[in-house]
C-alpha cells in the first residue's frame, strides 16, 4: 500500500502543478472554463491527500512496520487509540496532517465563493495549491511518509510516552487546523492584492475563516496549555517556550485584524494595515510550522537536525518580499475612502487595541527569534528568559483587557462625549468597587499587577454587563418580550456584537485566572519519606504511603506503562481532611536489549502521572519523582539481567514485580513536587467561554442564508416572468 | 493648525514613541539575555554573577540527590569538558544520564549553580519527534 | 507495484482527470450571478445595511445622543442611498445581458 501513498503524493503534486498554471492562465486570459478547472484541482487535491492519509492512517493501525515512520513512532503494544494519533507524531506525518487540513480547508473556501468573485478567488486557488505543493514537495524530497523498509521490523519502537494523553488526539489537528486556516486569508488578500480588487468584498467572503482560524488556534493553544498543566509533572501552562510563542503571535495577530477588518468593512478605512496584518498572520503561521518543523530555535519541542530549514526560509523570505512588493505596488488603490470621524469613537478604541496587540506580537517575536538576532549582530547565541517576556506583556496585557471593556461602550463613527461619561459610571464603580473590596482585605497587598489585572477585569465585566442589560431592555420594551427570550432574540439578530462581548468576557474572566495563579501560587519541591508531611500555602500534605504497580503490557486503555510507582498523599487543612492525591510516576519498556534483560523493560522515558485537586477556588497539584536508584532495587534489576534470558519477558516482569514489592517494603525518599495556585479552573472557564462567543459570533445568521435564497428566486422568477 | 500639518505632527509623535518603546525593547533584551554556552566555552568565558544558558549532555555516573539539591556534570557533544554544577527545583521527566539539557547557570566563585527551575530536557533523539507540549520548564 | 495498488492508482487518476478537465469538456452554463463589481457593491450594502442597524442599536442602548444620532443617521443613509444608485444600472445591465446570453 505504501506504492499507493507514493503514488497519490506524486498525483498530488501533479494536480498543484496543473492547479497553479489553468488558475493563473484563466484569470490572465478570462477563460473563466480554466479558472473553473484550477478550482476542481484544490478539490481534487483534497481527495487525493484523503487517500494518502487514509493510507498512512491504515498502516498505523495494522501494525504495518514496513513504513518507517510506523517503525518508528508506533509498536503492536502501543494502545490501538495512541495507534491513530501516532500518524502526526512524526515530522512525516505532521507535514501530511498539514497539507490535507490546507487541501480540506482551502476546498470549503472555494466551494463556498465559488459563484463570487471570479478573479480574486482564481488567484487566492494558484497560492493556496502553491502552499499544498511546497509541504507535498517537501514530503517528496526531504520527509517521505511513504518510505518503506524491506524486510520489514518486527516491533516498532513506539509512541513517546510523553505523547500518550488523550490531548495527543485533538490538540495538533486542532493547531494545524488553525495554521492553515490562517493561509485562507493570506491568500485572499494577496489574490485580492493580485487582481486589484481590493474592496469589502474579499474581506466578506473570508472574514469568517479569519475568525475559524482564530478559533482553532486559540483552543489548540488551550489545549496545549491545559496538557501542560495537567499532565507533565512542570506544573505550568506557559513556559514562553519559543515553539508556544510561534503559535501565539498569529494568533494576536489574527486578533487584531479581526477587530480592524470591521473598520474596513464600514468605512472603507485601514485597507493597507489590513492586509499588511493578513499578510502578517499567514507568514507567521508558516513561521510557527518551519519553527517546529526545523529545529533551528531551542525548545523541546523541536526537532533536532532536520534538514527542512533551507526550503522553509526561502519561502519565508518569498512571502515576506512579494507581500511588501504587493502592498507597496498597490498602494493608490489602498487608499482610505474615510478618515477617522472622532477620536471618541469604536474605530479608535479598535485602532489602539491594534497597536497593543501588534505591539505584543513584536515583543514576542523578538524574544523568540532573539538566539537568531542576537546571533547575527553579535555573533553570540544568546537568549531571553520568562522575566524579560513577562516584563513586557504584562502591562501590554492590562491595556488590552482594559480596552476589552472600554471598546464596547463607545459607539461607531462619533460616540457622543456625555452618554459615553454616563457608560462609564457603572464599569469604574465595579472596577472601585472591586479595588475597594481587595484593599480592604489586604489579599493583593503586594502583588501591584495582580490587583490591577482585577480591577481591568471588573470594568469589563460591568461594561459588558451594562451592555447586556440594555440590548435587552431595548428589546423588551419594544417587542414585549419576556427578558430571556428578549435576550436570546438580541444575540441572535446581532450575532457579530453580542457574541463578541461574550469573548471579552472569557478573555476577562482567562486573565483573572492567569494573574491569580502566577501572583498567589505556593509551591514546594521538597523529598518525603512515608510518613513525613509538609505545608504547602494553608494546606498540609502528608506523604502516607507508597504504591507500586505493574501494569499489563497489553492492557488497551493504559497508556502502555511497565511500571507504576506512585505515593498516597492526604491533604488536609487545619486538621480536616481536604482530599487524597495519588500521584505517580510511569516507567516504559526502552525497547533497547543492550540496557539488559530486565533493565530495558523499565529503562524508557519515564512520564509522570500528575493528580490534583481542581476546584472553582483554587488547584492542589501533585507530581513525585520516586527514586529507582537504590542499591537494593539496583540489585533486584542486575541479578534479573544475568540470570533472564532476553527472549523472556514475561520473566523479566516478575523481576519487576519483585522490585515494585521491595520498594514497598522498604520505600526509599521520595521527591514531590506540590503546587496549591488559586483560580486555576477560570483558565479553562474563561478559555471555554471565549470559544463560545466565537462560535455565536461565527454561526451564520439564518436571515443571510435566506436573503441569498430569496434573491435566487426572484431573480429565478423575473426570469420566468421575461419568458412569458 | 490645519487637519493636515495636524494628522502629520499626530503621526510623528505616534511614530517616534514606536521607536523609543522598540528601542526599550532592544536594549533590554541584549542587557537581560543570558548567552548560550557549551561546557567548554562556560570554562574558559564564564565571569561570576553573570547568567548563562548551558547546553549539553548530562555526564553518565555525575548525578546524584542530595536533600533538595540535585549534583550533575554537563559535557560537551564530544565529551572532553565537563562542568560539575549544583540544582534545584524541578526536574522533567526525561531527565537522564546521556540526555541533551539546556538550564541556566550563574558562576558563583568557582562552582556554577543551575537556576531554580532551569532545567530543560531535549527530547530523546530515538524519538525524532516532540511535537506538542513536553515542555518541563 | 501490486496489481492491487497499481489499480486504485489508475483509479484515482482517472477520478482526477475527470474532476479537473470538466470545465473545459462541458459547454459553458450561463452565469448564474453578476460579475465583480456587482457582487462588489452588493457587499458594501450589506455592510452598510449592518452600520445603519449598529448605530441605530448604539442609540438605543444609550452611547449616542438623540441629535448625534439624527446626524450619522442621516450621512449613513444618504451612503447607502448612493450605493443604492450605483448598484441599479449594474444590475440592470447584467440581468440584461444574462437574458440576451439566453
Amino acid at each position: 500500500m505504501a506504492q499507493l501513498g507514493g503514488a497519490c503524493l506524486m498525483l498530488a503534486l501533479g494536480v498543484c502543478i496543473y492547479g497553479i498554471g489553468a488558475s493563473i492562465y484563466g484569470v490572465r486570459t478570462g477563460q473563466t472554463q480554466w479558472s473553473e478547472s484550477g478550482r476542481r484541482s484544490v478539490y481534487a487535491l483534497a481527495g487525493t491527500l484523503t487517500v494518502a492519509f487514509a493510507v498512512l492512517e491504515l498502516a498505523f493501525l495494522r501494525n504495518d512496520f514496513s513504513f518507517n515512520t510506523v517503525a518508528d513512532t508506533s509498536s503492536a503494544t502501543t494502545p490501538t487509540f495512541y495507534k491513530a494519533a501516532a500518524v502526526w507524531s512524526s515530522q512525516e506525518g505532521s507535514l501530511l496532517l498539514w497539507a490535507w487540513l490546507l487541501s480540506m480547508w482551502s476546498t470549503l473556501v472555494l466551494f463556498l465563493t465559488r459563484k463570487r468573485m471570479r478573479d480574486v478567488s482564481a488567484y487566492a486557488t494558484a497560492i493556496l495549491l502553491g502552499f499544498g505543493g511546497f509541504f507535498i514537495s517537501l514530503m517528496v524530497f526531504y520527509a517521505n511518509p511513504f518510505e518503506t523498509t524491506d524486510p520489514a521490523p518486527a516491533e516498532g519502537v513506539g509512541l513517546d510516552p510523553l505523547l500518550r494523553h488523550p490531548s495527543m488526539m485533538i490538540h495538533p489537528p486542532m493547531l494545524y487546523s488553525g495554521y492553515t486556516l490562517c493561509i485562507v486569508p493570506l491568500a485572499f488578500g494577496m489574490g485580492a492584492l493580485l487582481a486589484r480588487k481590493v474592496d469589502a468584498e474579499w474581506i466578506k467572503a473570508t472574514r469568517r475563516f479569519a475568525m475559524a482560524a482564530w478559533l482553532f488556534l486559540g483552543v489548540g493553544i488551550m489545549l496545549g496549555a491545559r496538557w501542560s498543566y495537567a499532565e507533565l509533572g512542570w506544573g505550568g501552562y506557559w513556559g514562553w517556550d519559543a515553539v508556544e510563542n510561534a503559535s501565539l503571535m498569529p494568533w494576536l495577530c489574527a486578533t487584531a485584524f479581526i477587530h480592524s477588518l470591521m473598520i474596513q468593512e464600514k468605512r472603507g478605512m485601514l485597507k493597507v494595515w489590513n492586509v499588511s496584518l493578513v499578510l502578517a498572520t499567514g507568514t507567521l503561521a508558516i513561521m510557527g510550522t518551519f519553527l517546529v518543523r526545523s529545529g533551528i530555535l531551542n525548545s523541546i519541542h523541536a526537532f533536532g537536525g532536520q534538514t527542512l530549514g533551507v526550503p522553509f526560509v526561502i519561502l519565508i523570505g518569498v512571502l515576506i518580499l512579494s507581500s511588501i512588493y504587493l502592498v507597496s505596488s498597490r498602494r493608490d488603490m489602498l487608499r482610505s475612502e474615510h478618515r477617522l470621524d472622532s477620536l471618541l469613537s469604536r474605530e479608535s478604541i479598535f485602532l489602539a487595541n491594534n497597536i497593543v496587540l501588534v505591539g505584543l506580537c513584536f515583543v514576542i517575536f523578538w524574544g523568540t527569534y532573539f538566539p537568531l538576532i542576537s546571533e547575527a549582530l553579535t555573533g553570540h547565541e544568546a537568549s531571553v528568559g520568562p522575566p524579560w517576556f513577562d516584563r513586557y506583556t504584562v502591562p501590554l496585557a492590562l491595556i488590552l483587557v482594559l480596552l476589552s471593556g472600554i471598546g464596547p461602550v463607545i459607539a461607531w463613527r462619533r460616540a457622543t462625549l456625555a452618554n459615553a461619561r454616563r457608560n462609564f459610571v457603572t464599569p469604574l464603580s465595579c472596577a472601585l468597587l472591586t479595588l475597594a473590596v481587595l484593599l480592604a482585605t489586604g489579599v493583593a497587598d503586594s502583588k501591584p499587577f495582580a490587583l490591577a489585572m482585577f480591577c481591568c477585569a471588573a470594568f469589563v465585566f460591568g461594561s459588558v454587563g451594562q451592555e447586556y442589560w440594555r440590548g435587552v431592555r431595548v428589546r423588551r420594551a419594544s417587542a414585549g418580550e419576556p427578558a430571556p427570550l428578549a435576550l436570546l432574540a438580541l444575540v441572535k439578530r446581532n450575532r457579530r456584537r453580542y457574541g463578541g462581548y461574550v469573548v471579552h468576557i472569557g478573555i476577562a474572566v482567562l486573565f483573572v485566572g492567569v494573574a491569580a495563579s502566577s501572583s498567589f501560587q505556593h509551591a514546594s519541591e521538597l523529598s518525603l519519606s512515608p510518613g513525613q508531611s509538609t505545608k504547602v500555602g494553608a494546606y498540609t500534605v502528608r506523604y502516607e504511603r507508597p504504591t507500586a504497580s505493574i501494569t499489563p503490557k497489553y492492557d488497551p486503555v493504559h497508556t502502555g506503562s511497565t511500571l507504576s510507582l506512585g505515593a498516597v498523599l492526604d491533604v488536609t487543612k487545619q486538621g480536616k481532611h481536604v482530599t487524597t492525591l495519588t500521584p505517580a510516576e510511569d516507567f516504559y519498556d526502552s525497547g533497547e536489549p543492550a540496557q539488559g534483560s530486565v533493565a530495558h523493560l523499565i529503562g524508557g522515558q519515564p512520564v509522570s502521572q500528575v493528580s490534583m485537586d481542581g476546584g472553582v477556588k483554587r488547584d492542589i497539584w501533585s507530581a513525585i519523582a520516586p527514586d529507582i536508584d537504590t542499591p537494593r532495587l539496583k540489585r533486584i534489576i542486575e541479578i534479573g539481567n544475568k540470570t533472564i534470558p532476553l527472549v523472556r519477558p514475561d520473566e523479566g516482569m516478575i523481576a519487576v514485580a519483585v522490585m515494585a514489592r521491595e520498594y514497598m517494603r522498604s520505600p526509599p525518599p521520595a521527591e514531590f513536587h506540590l503546587i496549591v495556585s488559586p483560580l486555576v479552573m477560570w483558565i479553562w472557564i474563561g478559555g471555554a467561554i471565549v470559544a463560545g462567543g466565537a462560535l455565536i459570533a461565527l454561526w451564520p445568521a439564518p436571515s443571510v442564508v435566506r436573503a441569498r435564497v430569496s434573491v435566487r428566486a426572484r431573480s429565478r422568477a423575473a426570469r420566468r416572468l421575461a419568458r412569458a | 493648525m490645519n487637519p493636515a500639518r495636524k494628522r502629520r505632527v499626530r503621526l510623528v509623535v505616534a511614530l517616534s514613541a514606536a521607536v523609543i518603546l522598540a528601542s526599550a525593547l532592544i536594549y533590554t533584551s541584549f542587557s537581560a539575555a543570558s548567552p548560550t554556552v557549551t561546557p567548554s566555552q562556560l570554562v574558559h568565558e564564564a565571569v561570576a554573577g553573570r547568567s548563562y544558558q548551558l547546553t549539553g549532555t548530562v555526564k553518565a555516573g555525575s548525578v546524584r540527590h542530595e536533600g533538595d539539591t540535585l549534583y550533575f556534570s554537563v559535557q560537551d557533544r564530544a565529551g572532553e569538558t565537563s562542568v560539575p554544577l549544583s540544582y534545584t527545583g524541578t526536574v522533567p521527566d526525561p531527565f537522564r544520564e546521556g540526555r541533551e539539557i539546556i538550564v541556566t547557570v550563574e558562576k558563583q566563585g568557582d562552582r556554577y549553580v543551575g537556576e531554580r527551575n532551569s532545567l530543560i530536557t531535549k527530547c530523546p533523539s530515538k524519538y525524532k519527534v516532540a511535537p506538542p507540549k513536553t515542555k518541563t520548564y | 507495484m501490486s496489481a492491487f495498488a497499481a489499480l486504485l492508482t489508475l483509479m484515482l487518476l482517472a477520478a482526477v482527470m475527470a474532476a479537473v478537465s470538466r470545465p473545459l469538456l462541458v459547454a459553458r452554463r450561463p452565469e448564474e450571478s453578476g460579475g465583480s463589481e456587482r457582487s462588489e457593491l452588493e457587499a458594501e450594502r450589506e455592510a452598510k445595511y449592518r452600520e445603519i442597524r449598529d448605530a441605530e442599536l448604539d442609540y438605543r442602548t444609550g452611547k449616542l445622543s438623540r441629535e448625534d444620532y439624527e446626524n450619522v443617521n442621516g450621512e449613513l443613509r444618504a451612503e447607502a442611498v448612493e450605493i443604492l444608485n450605483r448598484l441599479e444600472p449594474v444590475s440592470k445591465e447584467e440581468e440584461a445581458s444574462a437574458e440576451a446570453a439566453k
